[in-house]
């Protein structure tokens, strides 16, 4: 709680003035918006978060996203599958995904950034490759079905609650009762800082590490299909693009450290909601959006620098204080 | 020790203090070197020896004290200028950029230049003149991480000659050496001796002390409690000097220890020895000390019991029942701890606070359907804490604010918790101030009173000694003679850890 005040009080910020010089912001149409894509880039950000507490990194969420956005659109329009097969076959991909970079970080021992850079080319490249690389959408056959990622609760005037942020609160609950409340979230923490101490404290270290690859492709892939839902046009070779490093940034925002061991999912969630928020209001204030990235890219590496300044200045407060003693 | 101020002292320090938060590591330290001088400093861990070392080489600042070079006071405020003086230190741990060749190590930093690139063919030349000087033969373009680790401290040595040393300060230099390795170190070091380089030798080995030093200063607890010139270099004095007491075999504990036995091991075979494998067994509530030199294998046989070293063949029997040898997991299911030789890596987790540290091994066992018990590992921390008499302000500290003794406290309180059968440690005491080992030591006794079967790894003879109801040696992977505590002392196990007798009898 205590690490994620300092970005909520950016959060507030970026809000607040944006809120100021454009009202729009507060509108019921882009708050809306703005939660209903917090909470998909939630979701796949919580995911990688698990993934960045071991000390490991997942750079092809983006992919496992399009891959598994593509593959539902296309199981649905063009197999005509039945909706829970398609959603079974997607998430039972997702899941293969994540064991199989599991399997190969913890028994090949090969490093995280490899396996998953090749994951990265390897899923854009069998996304395009099963769709004829054709854009799909899901047409007007599943409205019910899209309405898990467009629906919404009507609240009052022309505000309303979008659904995925129930969604994304369901897997954040879960995910800090897994990471604050279970021997699984403890040993993840231990392993995460140090993974000898783990193992010689009889920890079996590889099976926590390949579960939480696990969870991330299959928030991933859960991420993507909302997104797939959400859009309804789907182009395979774009799909997705930058969303591991969108994750990853939240994540990071959020107080994950990547030398692992640190993080907390209130934080990743805020971290999230920040990045959508940064982008919401580059375009409501009307600066080029050609400046967005340059944009985002300053504004995580002043919170990521901030964040050292006020640890550093804790740190020395402390040892300054026990010295006295 | 002003008597021994001539004409050729090189160094001479007076009155030298240091104090760290809770401790005086330095009190009033005389020393002084002659030219071509090799002066050993021992004395406990904890005496003020790394201390001093650390001032000498600019790595710490003293609080108060002289130091004087040739008759002129210098300030050394840096390493370099301390090198600018002439003085180098090697730490116990190498620093050698191992994926570097031997040339480009010896001139790190000072890379020798030609039209702004570097001179390799003159690195190359220039390396193999230092390298020659200790009578080494070896390739200067060979990479680092190739030469055995005996031969990677002699490129530091060969390191040390290029930037003119006049003093060198080595710190445990043999601690990871072999006895062939250390013996060509003696040779070194007496070949620097002829060539007028002045050697402080810091070492917990008495025996290397007698070989290689002119003359022996003795601390304790940051003050000097005396030297000795060369003649009257011997054990017993030292041993004398260094604890303040006669070591004597009253003080070693009475063993008391059951029939029946806990652990058994059967021709277990190790990665490192594959051909060798060791048997022996443990009583219920016996102490039993693992003796023999660095790399004699020691390690390997507890990881290997423990299960996170793959075993190459053999089995391990805790109260009759085979354990898997797999995952550590599979020995603590059967009753077996184990407190790693490296504390901070393997031991505890430094960032962690301690009641999670405490609650880590236990943590499965107490939970429910996954969940922590998180009530349940507050009553385990406060009692360990209080059991061990573990000195910090409170559970939530986080382990690398504490103490190594309290530290070590918090590995063996993990372990406690799981009421093992067997308890194994590796070098329960290194690192840590003598007063946290006299604890450890009750505490050993303690468990073995209650009837765990103790096995520990040591290097220190004392501790073998003192602690152990049998002591079993080893030598190159193999146990090469057990002696029993009635019959325990160091020429015996010296004798077998260095391979010299095989026995196949217990003493």
């Amino acid at each position: 709680m205590k690490q994620a005040m300092g970005i909520f009080v950016l959060l507030m910020v970026i809000c607040v003035g944006t809120a100021i010089i454009n009202p729009n912001f507060l509108s019921g149409y882009n708050m809306e918006n703005t939660i209903r894509w917090t909470a998909l880039f939630g979701i796949i950000s919580i995911g990688v978060s698990f993934v960045i507490i071991t000390g490991g990194i997942d750079l092809s969420i983006g992919s496992v996203c399009g891959l598994s956005g593509t593959l539902l659109a296309y199981l649905l329009t063009v197999k005509g599958w039945s909706i829970p097969m398609a959603l079974g076959t997607v998430t039972l991909v997702s899941l293969a995904i994540g064991l199989f970079h599991g399997l190969l970080i913890t028994k090949m021992r090969l490093q995280p950034f490899v396996v998953t850079l090749c994951g990265l080319l390897l899923y854009r490249g069998l996304g395009r490759y099963v769709s004829d690389d054709q854009s799909l959408g899901f047409g007007s056959d599943y409205e019910g079905l899209r309405q898990m990622a467009i629906g919404s609760i009507h609240l009052a005037g022309d505000f309303s609650i979008p659904y995925p942020i129930f969604i994304m609160v369901a897997v954040a609950l879960l995910s800090g009762f897994l990471l604050q409340f279970t021997v699984f979230g403890r040993y993840l923490f231990a392993l995460g800082r140090n993974e000898d101490a783990a193992k010689y404290s009889g920890i079996n270290t590889d099976r926590m590490v390949l579960l939480s690859y696990v969870i991330c492709s299959l928030l991933a892939g859960f991420g993507g299909m909302l997104f797939a839902l959400d859009v309804n046009s789907i182009q395979p070779a774009s799909m997705g693009e930058f969303y591991e490093l969108y994750a990853i940034a939240a994540a990071v925002l959020g107080g994950c450290s990547l030398r692992g061991g640190e993080g907390t999912i209130i934080g990743v969630v805020v971290g999230a909601a920040l990045m959508r928020v940064l982008y919401n209001a580059i375009n409501l204030l009307r600066i080029p959006t050609h400046l967005e990235f340059a944009i985002i890219g300053t504004v995580i590496l002043s919170g990521v620098i901030i964040d050292e300044l006020v640890k550093r200045w804790v740190a020395n407060r402390r040892a300054r204080s026990t010295g006295l003693q | 020790m002003d008597d021994s101020i001539t004409e050729t002292t090189l160094l001479h320090i007076q009155g030298l203090s240091k104090h760290f938060p809770g401790v005086q590591a330095l009190d009033g330290v005389e020393l002084s070197l002659a030219k071509g001088e090799v002066l050993a400093v021992i004395g406990e861990n904890g005496a003020g020896k790394s201390t001093l070392m650390k001032i000498l080489a600019g790595v710490q600042d003293p609080d108060s004290g002289t130091i004087r070079l040739n008759g002129h006071t210098v300030r050394i405020d840096s390493v370099r200028t301390a090198l600018g003086h002439g003085i180098a230190l090697i730490h116990q741990e190498l620093n050698l950029a191992d994926n570097l060749d031997i040339a480009a190590n010896i001139f790190l930093g000072r890379e020798p230049r030609r039209y702004g690139v570097i001179d390799k063919r003159r690195m190359a030349r220039e390396a193999k003149q230092y390298l020659a000087q200790l009578d080494l033969d070896l390739d200067p373009g060979m990479l680092v991480n190739r030469l055995p680790i005996g031969h990677q401290q002699l490129i530091e040595i060969a390191k040390a000659l290029s930037v003119d040393t006049r003093i060198l300060i080595m710190d445990e230099p043999t601690s990871s050496l072999s006895s062939h390795e250390a013996e060509r170190l003696y040779e070194v070091i007496a070949t620097l001796k002829e060539r007028g380089v002045s050697v402080i030798y810091i070492s917990h080995r008495l025996g290397e002390v007698k070989i290689v030093a002119d003359r022996v200063v003795v601390l304790r607890d940051g003050k000097n409690v005396g030297g000795l010139a060369k003649d009257e270099i011997c054990r017993d004095a030292m041993v004398q000097m260094m604890v303040g007491r006669d070591i004597d075999a009253n003080q070693r504990r009475t063993p008391n220890p059951g029939e029946d036995v806990v652990l058994a091991v059967e021709d277990l075979r190790t990665d490192v020895y594959p051909e060798h494998p060791v048997s022996f067994s443990i009583r219920k509530g016996e102490i039993v000390g693992m003796a023999g030199l660095v790399g004699a294998g020691r390690t390997e046989i507890l990881e290997t019991i423990f299960g996170v070293r793959a075993a190459r063949g053999g089995t391990v029997k805790v109260e009759e029942k085979l354990i898997a040898l797999s995952h550590p997991r599979d020995a603590i299911d059967a009753g077996v701890a184990l407190v790693p030789e490296d504390r901070k890596q393997q031991g505890i987790i430094l960032e962690m606070n301690l009641r999670e540290n405490l609650g880590l091994a236990r943590a499965r066992r107490n939970a429910k359907q996954g969940r922590l018990d998180k009530k349940a590992e507050q009553v385990l921390s406060a009692t360990m804490i209080e059991k061990l008499n573990i000195k910090t302000p409170n559970d939530k500290q986080v382990a690398q604010c504490l103490s190594g003794g309290n530290q070590q406290k918090v590995v063996i309180g993990k372990w406690l918790a799981m009421e093992p059968e067997v308890l194994l440690l590796d070098e329960p005491t290194r690192g840590i101030d003598v007063g946290a080992k006299q604890e450890i030591y009750a505490l050993m006794e303690q468990m073995a009173a209650a009837g765990v079967a103790i096995l520990f790894v040591s290097s220190e003879m004392e501790e073998i000694l003192s602690m152990s109801d049998r002591a079993l040696v080893v030598h190159e992977g193999q146990i090469t003679g057990e002696v029993a505590a009635q019959d325990l002392c160091e020429e015996r196990v010296m004798q077998y850890a260095t391979g010299g007798v095989k026995s196949t009898t217990t003493g």
